[in-house]
């Protein structure tokens, strides 16, 4: 079973205040730390584990600038065998285009199952998967919790609404969108990650894969990056702890529901 | 004057809400830019969607065929594809749902036409349409342009829009009837059977005060705490999905989109940043308590009360509060 997967480095955002950069196009990351994108690490997990039980070699593949390559010294770490970056120079990416150098990417390799994260956590898009497997012409589904390969079949569940799954079968090579949750990736160490920089990191630019004009053209354009909108918002309860506390049992008795 | 379709979903033979919140903002678009509106529905023979949706558009599209009564990416994309190219609808509305996810980015990629995903308002303008999205989880906005192109197509958001429970009067779409007419490609899915992944010892659609946490918790170890708290109050241990992926609680304590919906009188959130798939579930709660250490965390703008700081500050001082009267 060859695996490729695509992985995305994302800025953590909990606990930090994002400011907007002057184009107002998107975030000041000067100050930013970057994780994988969540959903990519379980990708990156599920990945590793298919290799484990069936065979197959694992390639972790982003589309970004040198810094990315953090992310794929990860997925190498946490086991998968060789690793591509695509340097997109300075071009300007939305989903569709950076589906469009996937699939050119992904197209020259041999693999059985191709598997992304669900969305990544700075745009919240959730649409290059789908693109790519489109664009290579093979099957898809989105949310996956499970994967069961069995037969050149995988039996997936897709994740619905309200505590509900789907399960189906889909024929491979397909490429699957993997949700948070489907397994329990890996602790990575910092000698894990040293010792995978034996491992092969390939960098390729948009030159050598031959993309057109059309290919590199973004379909959307952001336009503007703003605050949300004001909203009546919260009635901020300030004080000491133990003001608090006495302010809080006071409401959950005046909403009825203290013991 | 263009057309404005909005692609139907339903699921074991109901059509889900998205479908009439997207009616809902398409028809406003269409009677400011004087856009029809068609609202078109795949699914099995005698679905009987046809008549359901007529009073919601000017017409309704309805393609039936035992090879769409289950979803199926392969087939409705191929589907799909003949229609927006027959009619060449100016925009094209899907859910940003489970299928939707699957379904619009490819069907985008072979109609040549430019996607926005998971869009929360539609803007037409005199340049072209325009969506405004959501990034980095609420905390910030997008307003997002396409390429100039002869149709749009976006994917919207559940509950971005509000949901009329009546139709408008006025209403009375012509139901038109077409044939599975695409070349249909032999399918690479096939449907298994649905699973409830949802049940569990404890129903927190049922309880009244909701103790919930989030993320912010940091390890298992810590939701002891919490529990502890939940139980001197009376109240519900709920939380949102990162800790049930986590394992640190079992998937029926989960709220939002994909776990549970919840109705309780508080619902005091610990820890939680208020991604929209967090509260959606919690749309129907009476008061919303917030206490996370972010002040700008998206959670306070859904919230009634909000707390910045530790939530096991918050936590402790309850705790020593209660327990010495
Ligand atoms: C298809 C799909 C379905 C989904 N379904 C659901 C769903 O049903 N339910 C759901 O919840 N999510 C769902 N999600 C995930 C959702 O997008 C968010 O990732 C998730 O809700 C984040 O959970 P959180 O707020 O606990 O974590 P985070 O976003 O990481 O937030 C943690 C918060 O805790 C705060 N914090 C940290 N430490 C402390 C402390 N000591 N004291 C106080 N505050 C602290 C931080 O400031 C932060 O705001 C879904 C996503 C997808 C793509």
């Amino acid at each position: 079973m060859d695996i490729v997967v695509c992985i995305k480095r994302v800025p953590l955002i909990q606990e930090v205040d994002l400011e907007i950069n002057d184009a107002q196009t998107g975030v000041r990351d000067e100050a930013l730390a970057y994780v994988i994108n969540d959903w990519d690490n379980y990708a990156v997990e599920e990945a590793v584990i298919l290799k484990e039980q069936l065979g197959g070699s694992v390639t972790a593949i982003t589309v970004g600038s040198e810094a990315d390559e953090e992310v794929l010294r990860r997925a190498l770490a946490m086991g998968a065998d060789q690793a591509l970056r695509i340097d997109p120079g300075s071009r300007q990416l939305d989903g569709f285009v950076i589906s469009r150098i996937l699939t050119k990417a992904i197209g020259t390799m041999t693999y059985d199952l191709i598997l992304t994260g669900v969305q990544a956590d700075d745009d919240n898009g959730g649409m290059v998967g789908s693109m790519v497997a489109e664009g290579l012409g093979i099957g898809h589904a989105a949310v996956i919790t499970a994967i069961n390969i069995k037969d050149g079949e995988a039996v997936v569940h897709t994740e619905l609404e309200g505590g509900m799954d789907e399960v189906s079968k889909v024929k491979l090579p397909a490429l699957l969108s993997i949700q948070t949750g489907i397994n329990e990736p890996r602790y990575v160490s910092i000698m894990g990650i040293r010792k995978a920089r034996k491992k092969e990191l390939k960098v390729t630019d948009l030159e050598s894969l031959g993309l057109s004009e059309d290919d590199l053209t973004p379909r959307t354009v952001v336009e503007q990056v703003f605050f949300p909108p004001e909203t009546a918002g919260a009635e901020m309860i300030q004080g000491d702890a133990g003001a608090v506390a006495e302010t809080l049992l006071n409401l959950l008795k005046e909403k009825g529901v203290s013991k | 004057m263009g057309h404005i379709f909005v692609i139907a979903e339903h699921r074991q033979g109901e059509l889900r809400d998205i479908t009439f919140e997207m009616l809902y903002k398409a028809r406003a678009l269409g009677r400011e830019h004087a856009h029809t509106l068609t609202a078109v529905v795949l699914g099995g023979p005698d679905s009987g969607f046809g008549d359901r949706l007529a009073p919601w558009a000017d017409r309704v599209v309805v393609m039936e065929d035992d090879r769409l009564s289950a979803f199926d990416a392969d087939i409705y994309t191929a589907a799909l594809l003949k229609l927006v190219t027959d009619e060449a609808p100016f925009l094209t509305l899907m859910g940003h749902t489970p299928w939707g996810m699957d379904l619009a980015p490819a069907l985008s990629v072979r109609a040549g036409l430019p996607v926005a995903t998971d869009c929360v308002d539609i803007l037409l303008e005199e340049g072209g349409p325009v969506a405004i999205r959501q990034i980095y989880n609420g905390k910030l906005y997008s307003r997002v342009g396409f390429k100039a192109s002869t149709g749009y197509m976006m994917t919207v958001r559940p509950g971005a829009f509000s949901l009329d429970e009546a139709p408008p009067e006025d209403g009375a779409g012509e139901v038109a009837t077409r044939a599975l007419d695409a070349e249909v490609p032999e399918s690479r899915k096939e449907f298994v059977e649905f699973v409830d992944t949802g049940g569990g010892e404890v129903d927190i659609a049922q309880a009244d005060l909701l103790v919930s946490v989030g993320r912010g918790v940091g390890e298992a170890e810590n939701i002891d705490a919490v529990k502890a708290l939940a139980e001197l109050l009376g109240g519900t241990l709920s939380c949102s999905r990162p800790v049930v992926d986590r394992h640190w609680l079992p998937k029926y304590h989960q709220v939002g989109t994909s776990g549970k919906t919840v109705k309780p009188k508080v619902y005091l959130a610990l820890g939680i940043s208020g991604a929209f798939q967090h509260v959606a579930g919690i749309a129907g709660a009476g008061t919303v308590i917030a206490v996370n250490k972010d002040g700008k965390a998206p959670i306070f703008r859904v919230a009634d009360y909000g707390v910045v700081d530790d939530l096991f500050t918050v936590v402790d001082a309850l705790k020593e509060k209660i327990t010495s009267g």
